[in-house]
């Protein structure tokens, strides 16, 4: 009886699901699926490499450092920093003085109230503050930028395929949409005519639907001047940058590798310890 | 239970004599895994693999706790606790990463422990209640891991939530007020995440218990072993303690080894970069995928295209989406029936050519194939493919079993298993 039943039901599933194989097969050939832009003109992430990567690579900090500095003159216009706190800004290397002097120059200042009236005021931050926010509020942001809400830059590199590198190419990633051509020669607006970026909009192939809300924001050389020397280059900010946003999203990666490193140590030990028992007890039964 | 030459528990102490005669549970345990527990000498290291899972869910509750101390549930709040966790609390990222790839590792392990069972037929008589069970745990584990992956509360949580609450709404006539019913709201929201953190906190409890039945289910027939062949003699067996519990600490070893090194150097591997995004109802992701354990069976929801009606008439019986939800389900179901699918009374795939044939080269691959489609968006090649294999998969447990079972002819079997671990037979006397 059971498997009279089974015999039954598996015909029925097996057999509905080759009927949805021919039917799927029989849509296929009537109308092909079209190519989308995205899928033609969507690139991969640029090549870039950074001291943080693999399983010993460690922060830069002057490179944080550096990136903090493009985070605070360009992104944070925009972008807020929820998950960061000023106090962490310690781990780029910034004495407890250092910290403090950062926190109480940042651009945005802290809502706060006015201890006398109880009205809303704001004051300097504090090394105990989340980073402020550019922004009161969503509806404050979208009306600032043209109805797109910048992301807050906390996670974004976990929190998009690719990370770091992800970031970065999206920063270099502008194009002029006139006469783009993909890799292999196709010719963006001749193939999709449709797919001309709106008004608002700004073409990056980097970016998942190719037409992003954000203008440039890195546009030239010595966009912001570095304390260190380092000269500023397009690609030495935007590579700055986005080694700041990784740690800004992973501040514990250090930790973390080190402690790796540790218990793989005594794992290892453990192993061979108890492969060495099991094979001497072992030793007088086959098996 | 178990066999007759079993090592009895001797208590050497005052205080254990005391102990055992008012309350043995050192005798069980000595018993249950210790010299007290004749195994066959002959497991290879697939038989590591319960052990392990085990392990897994003790990891999974010991850092499951810890975070509990600090998680908030919280529409509002509980993805911020998280980031809480993963840069305030002291050691966090660690306690949250070893969780989040615990989960992964536990399934993991638990695959492996169910593909040892499919091959060596080790739910066959008299095992049945052991392979009962441990479908149970299986599919308690599962929704578990799916409740735990809601409470993050990121972008994949919520509209994993939406999809998989949706389900409910495939039932006919009570579907959507059920829907409701469970989730306390129209959508995910704070009364569902409420209740997803106490189930997930419960539930893992609940598995406990029924692997200690499946572990009592277990010792009533002792360990099966890759002959398949049963236990004739004390020869044929060792006690677990000490020769399995070394060859279980090898093991262990073995795989802390893999599971520390993707938490510590690769921990977002096997998640979705989209749960980083807090969860946001007013917009979808582009495609939403479950964890990777789950994505056989979303191929196979996904793989039925076509409602079952009458032809000609437009009379729909089972609308296509249901269907899916009842394929899914049955996927996992129809395990409870498999040792009466499969009759044959050789248990082990090594003496058995056509059952083994249809295992390699059919039911492995399919599973291979949907858990890889499971996760592309629904472009024709990836749905042709899953459907195909969606329909083998149904096929092989359902109408091939059965038939090879009865049509086989298995290969002789080794008279006992120490026979065929030592090549010579045993002395006529014995």
């Amino acid at each position: 009886m059971v498997r009279l039943v089974a015999f039954l039901v598996g015909l029925f599933f097996s057999g509905m699901l080759l009927l949805g194989l021919g039917d799927t097969v029989i849509t296929a050939i009537k109308e092909p699926a079209v190519p989308s832009v995205e899928a033609e003109f969507h690139e991969e992430t640029l090549p870039v490499s950074f001291a943080h990567d693999g399983p010993l690579g460690k922060y830069d900090r002057g490179q944080l450092q550096r990136g903090l500095k493009v985070y605070s003159e360009v992104c944070a216009a925009c972008h807020s920093l929820k998950l960061v706190s000023f106090r962490d800004f310690a781990a780029l290397g910034y004495s407890e003085e250092q910290v403090k002097a950062l926190a109480k120059a940042w651009k945005t200042e802290v809502p706060s109230i006015n201890p006398e009236t109880g009205e809303p005021a704001t004051r300097p931050a504090i090394p105990a503050d989340k980073i402020p926010s550019p922004f009161a509020n969503e509806v404050a942001a979208r009306a600032a930028n043209n109805n797109a809400l910048p992301p807050d830059l906390s996670l974004i590199t976990k929190a998009r395929e690719g990370g770091p590198a992800y970031v970065y190419s999206l920063l270099l990633g502008y194009r002029d949409q006139a006469g783009y051509k993909s890799e292999e020669g196709k010719e963006l607006l001749k193939e999709f005519p449709e797919a001309a970026t709106p008004a608002g909009l700004h073409f990056n192939p980097w970016f998942a639907n190719l037409n992003i809300a954000m203008a440039a924001p890195i546009v030239s050389d010595d966009q912001v001047t570095y304390d260190d020397g380092t000269k500023a280059t397009k690609e030495q900010m935007a590579r700055d940058v986005s080694a700041f946003l990784t740690w800004a999203a992973e501040p514990k990666m250090e930790n973390r590798k080190s402690a790796g490193w540790a218990a793989l140590g005594f794992l290892l030990v453990f192993t061979v310890l108890a492969w060495m028992s099991y094979k001497t007890i072992w030793a007088d039964k086959k098996h | 239970m178990s066999f007759p030459w079993a090592q009895e528990y001797k208590p050497q102490g005052t205080v254990s004599k005391w102990v055992d005669e008012r309350l043995p549970l050192p005798r069980l345990v000595y018993n249950a895994v210790g010299a007290g527990y004749p195994v066959p000498r002959n497991l290879n290291y697939f038989w590591n693999f319960g052990v392990l899972a085990g392990v897994a869910l003790v990891i999974q509750i010991v850092t499951g706790i810890v975070l509990a101390m600090h998680y908030y549930a919280s529409v509002d709040g509980a993805f911020n606790s998280v980031e809480h966790i993963m840069r305030d609390v002291n050691s966090g990222w660690f306690v949250r990463y070893a969780h989040m790839n615990g989960a992964s590792f536990f399934f993991i392990v638990v695959y492996i422990h169910i593909f040892r069972g499919l091959f060596y037929g080790s739910y066959k008589a008299p095992r049945e209640m052991i392979w009962l069970l441990g479908v149970t745990i299986f599919l308690l584990m599962m929704a578990t891991a799916f409740m735990g992956y809601v409470l993050p509360w990121g972008q994949m949580s919520f509209w994993g939530a939406q999809v998989i609450t949706g389900f409910f709404s495939a039932i006919p006539l009570v579907g959507e007020p059920l829907r409701q019913l469970l989730l306390g709201g129209f959508a995910p929201d704070q009364a569902a995440l409420n209740r997803f953190f106490s189930l997930h906190y419960l539930l893992p409890f609940i598995i406990a218990g029924v692997i200690i039945l499946h572990i009592w289910a277990l010792h009533i027939p002792g360990s099966s072993n890759p002959t398949g062949v049963s236990v004739k003699g004390e020869q044929d067996t060792v006690p677990f303690h000490p020769y399995y519990t070394a060859k279980d600490g090898f093991g262990l070893g073995v795989f802390l080894i893999f599971f520390v090194a993707v938490t510590f150097f690769a921990p977002n591997m096997l998640g979705h970069p989209d749960n980083y995004i807090p969860a946001n109802p007013l917009s979808t992701p582009a495609h939403i995928v479950p964890e990777w354990y789950f994505l056989p069976f979303y191929a196979i929801l996904k793989a039925f295209t076509v409602d079952f009606g009458i032809p000609f008439t437009g009379i729909i019986i089972i609308p296509a989406k249901l269907m899916g939800v009842l394929a899914m389900f049955g996927s996992i179901l129809l395990l409870f029936f498999l040792p009466w699918l499969d009759t044959s009374p050789v248990r082990s795939g090594h003496y058995r050519p056509l059952f083994r044939k249809f295992f390699w080269y059919g039911l492995i691959p399919s599973l291979a194939i949907l858990t890889y489609c499971g996760g592309k968006p629904p472009y024709t090649q990836w749905v042709v493919l899953s459907q195909l294999a969606a329909a083998y998969y149904f096929a092989h447990f359902l109408i091939i079993l059965p038939i090879v079972s009865r049509i086989e002819r298995p290969l002789p079997l080794p008279n006992s298993i120490t026979e065929a671990v030592t090549g010579k037979p045993l002395p006529a006397a014995a």
